[in-house]
């Protein structure tokens, strides 16, 4: 029984002058208990929009089209604003991008922790005091009081990070969904941060939708990737599979695009990398066809009428292109 | 620390400027108080040249101007030609009244101003904002001298509120209660009024503040992790939008002195505007004086009341002022 | 054959806390020394807070130093009066990792790689434009977007501005500092290669800065690796990456995420 299913999800955006942008058209995955999805995609192929449509914590002018997101067997798009409330922080925990500004700026953080808490637990003062304090201490190993104390402009990225990551784990919940949460950190900090997300997924039995840009944070922490490009899956298998013999034209051109590792090849060094040509489409533009075709190098004849259908090219490996059709 | 102490030594030099200006301007209009007796021909211009004299209207600018800040150094205010009596006791008799309408006005008119603001921007753009928006827009446009006056044929037409002044006839054989119940029925229209008048302004305001941070990351943020729409709004929201709305009600608290004089006017309440109205047409020059550096005294500690609260709200410039 | 930079000693303490006086004091370069041939990529490595940017403001003659030498062509930098160094300024031009901030988001493509001229006092209207166009084609920015604000292009698109921008005055110089950090990968890799081209075609000198070996490894002639102020390890890049000496290098290389792309096999970091 999957934690989650997502099906047929498409959401989309309207600019002030009226005109509609698809984000998101007909994003299908589902996601086991204790499974760790990596959602692979660059700016503009609606990984952000993703991670907030699940909670429906789109910005104003974003609006879900159609489609179900089934949780714990429940359809998220559709319970009662109660329950959506219960649900967000107590059984699915968000960690949004920039932790620099997801933290409340005058608020003290032992303070933000436990709002938390008191928002899906009755606590008494005292018990909810005990439970923010080890609740910071399981991510700060040192010196979680004075942090206790601090307000967030009193912390580095990392510890904000951890401050955030604390926030959504306080409630116990079974499903964690963090949109790109190592981007501004230094190598050192983002190591740790995601070793203490490898630890808590240990601990906690905790299940992940890890959104980034980056391939190679993936590689050691994903079961499974899913790669998404202008707001269209083109690819999900196990993450060995995706990475090492990537199917879809455009994973294989992103992982191209990598330099090579550099304990080899150091005659690569300084020569030109492979790229993608071309830019990522404009989707307001509601072009026909595949969204990769344009700057895909093996494209064909039917990959400008229509969209791919989902073919099966392995064990639980999927890829929408023509390559694989029947 | 050292920060506020400047700031009051600013304060102070700032109070001294103004009264400098404030002397000089008031004794370089022409004419002074005894001007009105030249014109009248039984009073010989032997005595009024002897009042003059006795009230120093005769000696130097800088002299008298001397002569007024050793008063002051001594706790006087100077002395009121019309009024015959010193200036201190004056201003603070009537001061007191103008306090009881505009602290009331500010608390009632802030404790307004807060939720209906807060309510106007989480339903931005919605109904119940649309209609607030409407409602601040014309009262705004409405001038307070016709919202005053309004209040007034109101009071005259229906006699639920009495037609101005402080208190009644036969005040003093009153019971307490009664007394205050006498003074609140005559506050009600001077209130009502100053609230109307200052309310579209602060609903605005806390509207416009918290409608900015509604969109911010860390609400959105906090909105992910299930906290309840009502502390959003009030614990999260307003708290952040809180620096530029203290920055307000120090300005507030500054204008308690001098916001009302149109309504105490109109309304004949015995407070500091009409006071001022009648010295200023007297040239009753210390009188003139003393109340503008009364209100004046009450504009810098206003802001200066504002930085230490928000010193107080934020630690951000707690920070900033500790790292200087 | 001298090289194009090289900096000996440069010590920068910043006062820290109430005192003006240096007393207590914040010490972001510690003693550092480096040289980057005319021509050449150095790649500067370290986590934030390792001095990095401030030996770049530094380098480009906009902090003064504390004490020691910057010298640029056999000329001391930081010895010089404000009028010369406004001289020297031109030829050291710096790209900073976010460009949203760096460029005026309501000036057009054009307006921003026209700025320098302006500031500079150079060449005539018409000429003006002409050059920004070229500059514009050099960096491969369509030209039907050269009429359109900064905010409307992509991340790679502003990207490619800031550095058309820093090209504007024929720099020898070019100071990246984490350039490419705030890039999806596809896009670094288009302009890490856009870089390359024009240090073979114009003879640019790189000191490029960064936390990702990867791309240091990748970009560069040498590496200097930098660590609370000074410089802890240095040398041509193949000796560094395979045999790295100092704590601080084999922290960093051990926290770069990388993967090994053999088909069926996965190495992890």
């Amino acid at each position: 029984m999957p934690l989650l299913e997502v099906k047929n999800l498409h959401v989309s955006y309207s600019a002030r002058s009226g005109e509609v942008c698809p984000a998101l058209a007909g994003v299908n995955f589902d996601l086991g208990p204790g499974e760790i999805l990596g959602v692979l995609g660059e700016s503009g192929s609606g990984k952000s929009t993703l991670a907030a449509a699940l909670l429906r914590l789109l910005p104003s002018n974003g609006k879900i089209q159609k489609g179900l997101v089934l949780f714990e067997g429940k359809n998220l798009l559709e319970v009662s604003p109660q329950d959506l409330r219960r649900i967000r922080g107590g059984r699915i925990g968000l960690i949004f991008q920039e932790p620099s500004s997801s933290l409340h700026p005058t608020l003290q953080i032992g303070q933000q922790v436990s709002d938390v808490l008191a928002a899906h637990e009755y606590l008494a003062r005292r018990a909810l005091n005990e439970k923010t304090s080890q609740l910071l201490a399981s991510v700060f190993p040192v010196d979680p009081e004075r942090i206790s104390h601090s307000y967030p402009h009193e912390l580095s990225g990392g510890q904000r990070q951890r401050v955030l990551i604390a926030q959504a784990i306080a409630c116990g919940p079974s499903l964690l969904v963090a949109d790109e949460p190592t981007a501004s950190l230094d190598p050192t900090t983002q190591k740790e941060i995601l070793q203490l997300f490898g630890t808590l997924r240990q601990k906690l039995g905790l299940a992940m939708i890890f959104i980034t840009h980056n391939p190679a944070l993936l590689a050691s922490l994903a079961d499974r990737i899913l790669v998404l490009y202008a707001g269209r899956v083109a690819e999900i298998g196990p993450a060995a599979k995706v990475l090492s013999s990537p199917q879809h034209p455009y994973t294989a051109a992103l992982l191209r695009c990598l330099p090579t590792d550099f304990a080899e090849g150091q005659s690569a060094r300084k020569t030109r990398l492979h790229v993608i040509a071309g830019e990522p489409p404009d989707l307001s533009l509601h072009e026909r066809g595949c969204q990769f075709e344009p700057r895909c190098t093996e494209r064909m004849e039917v990959c400008q009428c229509d969209e791919p259908a989902v073919n099966a090219v392995g064990e639980l490996h999927e890829v929408s292109c023509f390559k694989f059709a029947g | 620390m050292r920060y506020f102490i400047r700031r009051a030594l600013h304060a102070v030099f700032l109070l001294f400027g103004v009264s400098l200006l404030t002397f000089l301007f008031s004794a370089l209009t022409p004419g002074n108080y005894f001007d009105e007796m030249r014109l009248n021909p039984q009073i010989s211009p032997e005595t009024v040249a002897a009042l003059r004299s006795q009230y120093q209207l005769d000696r130097p600018l800088p002299v008298r101007y001397a002569h007024w800040l050793n008063a002051v150094a001594h706790g006087q205010l100077g002395f009121s030609f019309a009024y015959n009596n010193p200036v201190a006791p004056l201003l603070w008799a009537r001061a007191r009244n103008t306090l009881l309408l505009t602290i009331t006005a500010t608390l009632l008119a802030w404790l307004v101003a807060l939720p209906l603001g807060v309510w106007s921007a989480a339903s931005f753009g919605r109904a119940p904002d649309r209609v607030l928006s409407w409602t601040t827009a014309t009262l705004l446009v409405v001038p307070d001298l016709v919202l005053a006056l309004g209040l007034l044929i109101l009071a005259v037409r229906t006699g639920w509120f009495p037609t101005g002044g402080l208190v009644s006839v036969g005040f003093d054989e009153l019971s307490v209660s009664h007394k205050l119940r006498d003074i609140a029925l005559h506050m009600t229209l001077p209130v009502v009024s100053l609230v109307l008048a200052t309310l579209p302004m602060l609903v605005r305001h806390v509207r416009a503040s918290v409608a900015d941070v509604l969109d911010a990351p860390f609400l959105r943020a906090a909105a992910g992790h299930g906290i309840p729409q009502r502390k959003l709004l009030y614990r999260y929201a307003l708290r952040a939008a809180a620096n530029p709305l203290i920055s307000l009600f120090g300005f507030s608290v500054g204008t308690l002195l001098s916001g009302s004089l149109l309504v105490e006017v109109v309304m004949s309440w015995p407070g500091l505007g009409p006071l001022l109205l009648e010295s200023i047409l007297a040239r009753d020059l210390y009188v003139v004086i003393g109340g503008v550096l009364l209100s004046m005294l009450f504009l810098v500690g206003g802001s200066l009341f504002a930085d230490i609260l928000l010193y107080l709200a934020d630690p951000r410039i707690r920070t900033a002022a500790s790292a200087k | 054959m001298q090289p194009l930079l090289r900096v000996e000693n440069l010590v920068k303490h910043y006062a820290a806390g109430r005192s003006a006086s240096l007393k207590d004091k914040l010490t972001a370069l510690d003693g550092v020394s480096l040289s980057i041939p005319s021509g050449e990529t150095l790649a500067l490595v370290g986590e934030s807070g390792s001095g990095k940017s401030t030996l770049a403001l530094c380098i480009a003659c906009l902090e003064p130093p504390t004490s020691g030498s910057i010298w640029f062509e056999g000329i001391d930098a930081a010895a010089l009066g404000e009028n010369q160094q406004c001289l020297l300024r031109p030829q050291i031009q710096l790209v900073f990792q976010d460009p949203a901030s760096s460029l005026n988001p309501r000036w057009t493509a054009l307006d921003i790689v026209s700025e320098p001229f302006l500031v500079q006092g150079r060449f005539t209207k018409p000429d003006r434009a002409v050059r920004a166009l070229q500059l514009l084609d050099r960096v491969a920015i369509p030209r039907k977007m050269a009429a359109r604000r900064a905010d409307e292009l992509s991340g790679g698109q502003k990207q490619r501005l800031a550095i058309a921008r820093a090209l504007a005055l024929e720099p020898k110089l070019l100071i990246l500092d984490e350039a490419l950090s705030a890039l999806d990968c596809s896009v670094q890799a288009q302009i890490s290669n856009l870089l390359l081209d024009l240090q073979s075609s114009l003879g640019l000198t790189y000191l490029f800065i960064t936390h990702d070996f990867a791309m240091a490894a990748h970009m560069a002639d040498q590496i200097a690796v930098m660590y609370q102020g000074r410089i802890v390890e240095s040398g041509p890049s193949e000796k560094i990456l395979s045999s790295p000496n100092h704590e601080a290098t084999r922290s960093l290389m051990a926290a770069t995420p990388r993967f090994i792309e053999t088909p069926g096999v996965l190495v992890h970091f």
